[in-house]
């Protein structure tokens, strides 16, 4: 195998595992403040990506065509979109089964993406089929050797791992990021320290689920196609990848979502059979891993929680 | 002049209620990334019912019981079962995946109800059982790939790697193709088996890349169809795209944009305007004002409707006497061309057309200026 093919696969996992990253991350972080699994997370990243394509149809109906004016609408309004999705799912569907035993909540949301799921498929226009995504950067690139190297992947990659650094400095630099962990350490005592622990998890699962609006764009951009249905197979990676990394930890979620991109390529390219058994050989392996290490690659006591 | 009118609707009701209601099935993907194909062979399996009661010269009063099979094949068993245990069903029009036709054969088997299979290309769908039910007449994947595989070697195409998913369809239309491509010479260089609903193939992309194929074969319905085309783009892998009838239709065009233009395909049957009776067929259609165009499998479930009516005009609203009609169609005039059941149940005519996408259409071969030598496929053949 040549040095070009094999910066290829290299780029080709690393454009997935900053999907699985930026999704991963947000199960982390709503794991850490509040201790439950939102399992609706995966369709957020698909409410995510249509919003977006929704944006971009209306404005190229409205006779936009500068590339950069609905790139920056379309990534706009897939955060609104989400961030306030997220708020809404934290508020009304959450919070309310807080006391109630996890299942409950694991249950509530698993359902509340179900719905947001078929609602995709009802609702929007033609939702059933899967929808032309538009290419709004450059497709241009280089080719070195037979690596074909695409300015559009560059700084989609580039993007998601400011984002992920953002998000990062967010956590570790801010009044906001202090009061969130704050919160993830010890509920009661941030609350008796005067911190509004209500706004502090609206504010969190806005931030998480924005970060799955970008995933959700990234896929659309990348693929150029959008699915009802996208979300599914995204939410359940993520979820591993973010179990896998140690569920908690913002390091953990992005080793994982990489790990697991990595993985299904191995499962893909350098195995005998099939590539069709490439999710079957990634999940094979998560569980092995789990097995091995239950607490996640980064466990809790390594590192701080969030 | 009231009292009149009265008397008209009266009568008018009276004659309709006269007749029996007859209830026939449809069964095909309405939801879901093949609904656009269910769509259009449901419109067109209705056309046949609304035209035949319109006519008023058959016995019988005809109901269109219009099911979603959603191309999966345990929703397509409910379905079938539904169909078949509802007595007052008498015969269906179903299917066009492949799946869900092959995991449904049973059921209608041990209902007796007899079916005509619409779309579905799988061959053992009618030669792995001897089913008297089962019936179909669209042609089968061995056709297709048959006359793809030939095309293929003639314009000069020696390497050839295959994307197929792992279905009963994908892993057929591998057989056939690849079969088919080696007796005529050319070489098979590797071939990925993928699931139904992958969405990442640079992986597999990017190993067909690095062994340099003149084109690629897909085998598989049009979701991922688009899926594999666009990434190849991505990847810079400038092979020629060859594909099946599984993505002979508009939304594979929609859905990429320019990117579609050159796509190969191939199918049983020949493009609507072209068959027998396919400008009134058309034109039939257009006076509906049904949403969705009939998509290029309405002109088999029109077809497969009018033979079950025929059959029930002749025999009456009976499941075995229908069985039995069935088994006698030979050299039948429709509007796809002559229909004939071998004792399989599968209609032995079929004609291969061959398709690519030019400027945005599906046009036939013969017809597009690549044949004519003015535009050129991938890698100058």
């Amino acid at each position: 195998m040549s040095a070009s093919v094999i910066a290829q696969y290299v780029m080709n996992g690393a454009m997935l595992g900053m999907m699985y990253a930026l999704v991963a991350v947000g199960f982390t972080l709503f794991f850490g403040v509040l201790d439950i699994i939102q399992f609706s997370h995966g369709d957020v990243v698909a409410a995510g990506a249509f919003a977006g394509l929704a944006a971009w149809t209306l404005l190229t109906a409205a006779g936009v065509a500068a590339p950069a004016v609905l790139l920056l609408a379309v990534v706009l309004s897939a955060i609104a979109v989400t961030a306030l999705l997220g708020a809404v799912v934290a508020r009304f569907i959450v919070l309310p089964v807080k006391g109630a035993p996890q299942l409950n909540v694991l249950l509530v949301t698993l359902m509340a993406g179900t719905v947001l799921r078929e609602c995709l498929r009802l609702f929007y226009p033609g939702g059933s089929q899967p929808k032309l995504f538009p290419a709004l950067l450059p497709t241009s690139g280089w080719d070195i050797g037979g690596f074909h190297l695409r300015f559009d992947n560059v700084i989609l990659l580039v993007s998601g791992a400011l984002l992920i650094a953002g998000t990062h400095l967010i956590i570790t630099r801010s009044r906001l990021g202090l009061a969130i962990r704050a919160v993830a350490q010890d509920e009661e005592t941030a609350r008796t320290m005067g911190i509004d622990f209500r706004r502090v998890v609206l504010v969190t699962f806005a931030l998480g689920s924005a970060l799955a609006a970008f995933a959700g764009v990234i896929d659309g951009l990348y693929y150029n196609e959008v699915f009802f249905g996208m979300g599914l197979l995204l939410g359940v990676i993520g979820f591993a990848a973010a179990i896998l990394g140690g569920l908690g930890n913002l390091y953990g979620a992005i080793v994982g979502g990489f790990l697991f991109a990595a993985l299904q390529t191995i499962g893909a390219v350098a195995l005998p059979f099939a590539s069709a058994y490439k999710d079957v050989f990634a999940f094979g392996v998560v569980i092995l891993l789990m097995a091995i290490r239950p607490t996640g690659l980064i466990g809790e006591r390594a590192s701080e929680r969030v | 002049m009231r009292f009149a009118a009265a008397a008209l609707i009266a009568v008018l009701s009276f004659s309709a209620s006269a007749k029996e209601t007859v209830r026939i099935a449809f069964v095909g993907p309405l939801t879901g990334g093949n609904s656009a194909i269910g769509l259009g062979g449901r419109n067109s399996a209705d056309l046949a019912v609304r035209l035949r009661n319109a006519d008023g010269k058959s016995k019988h009063q005809y109901e269109l019981v219009v099911l979603d099979d959603e191309c999966k094949p345990d929703a397509g068993v409910q379905m079938a079962t539904k169909a078949g245990s509802d007595r007052t069903i008498v015969a269906g029009v179903t299917h066009y995946c492949s799946v869900v036709a092959m995991a449904t054969v049973d059921t209608y088997h041990r209902f007796a109800l007899p079916v005509i299979v619409w779309g579905a290309v799988l061959p053992d769908i009618t030669y792995a059982n001897d089913f008297k039910e089962i019936h179909r007449v669209n042609g089968t994947m061995i056709n297709q790939n048959e006359t793809n595989a030939k095309f293929m070697s003639e314009r000069g195409f020696r390497k050839v790697a295959v994307i197929h998913d792992t279905t009963d369809y994908g892993k057929g239309h591998n057989k056939y193709f690849s079969q088919f491509f080696q007796k005529a010479g050319g070489q098979i260089i590797a071939t990925f088996g993928v699931t139904a609903d992958q969405q990442d193939f640079t992986a597999e992309l990017t190993q067909i890349k690095a062994q340099n194929p003149e084109a690629l074969y897909f085998g598989g319905l049009t979701p991922i169809g688009v899926r594999v085309r666009a990434q190849m783009d991505k990847l810079g892998l400038k092979a020629q795209f060859d594909g099946t009838s599984g993505i002979v239709n508009d939304d594979f065009i929609k859905a990429l944009g320019p990117l579609a233009e050159g796509a190969l395909a191939f199918r049983e049957g020949a493009p609507a305007e072209k068959l027998p009776g396919g400008r009134k067929f058309l034109e039939d259609y257009n006076k509906q004002g049904y949403s969705n165009p009939p998509e290029a499998y309405g002109p088999f479930a029109y077809a497969a409707a009018e033979l079950l009516m025929d059959a029930i005009d002749k025999v009456g609203p009976d499941r075995k006497k229908i069985v039995k009609e069935l088994a006698n169609v030979t050299d039948r005039d429709s509007i796809v061309g002559k229909i004939t059941f071998d004792d399989h149940g599968q209609n032995t005519v079929p004609a291969i057309t061959r398709y690519v996408v030019q400027d945005g259409k599906w046009v036939t071969w013969e017809e597009s200026e690549y044949a004519a030598g003015k535009r050129k496929l991938t890698n100058g053949k």
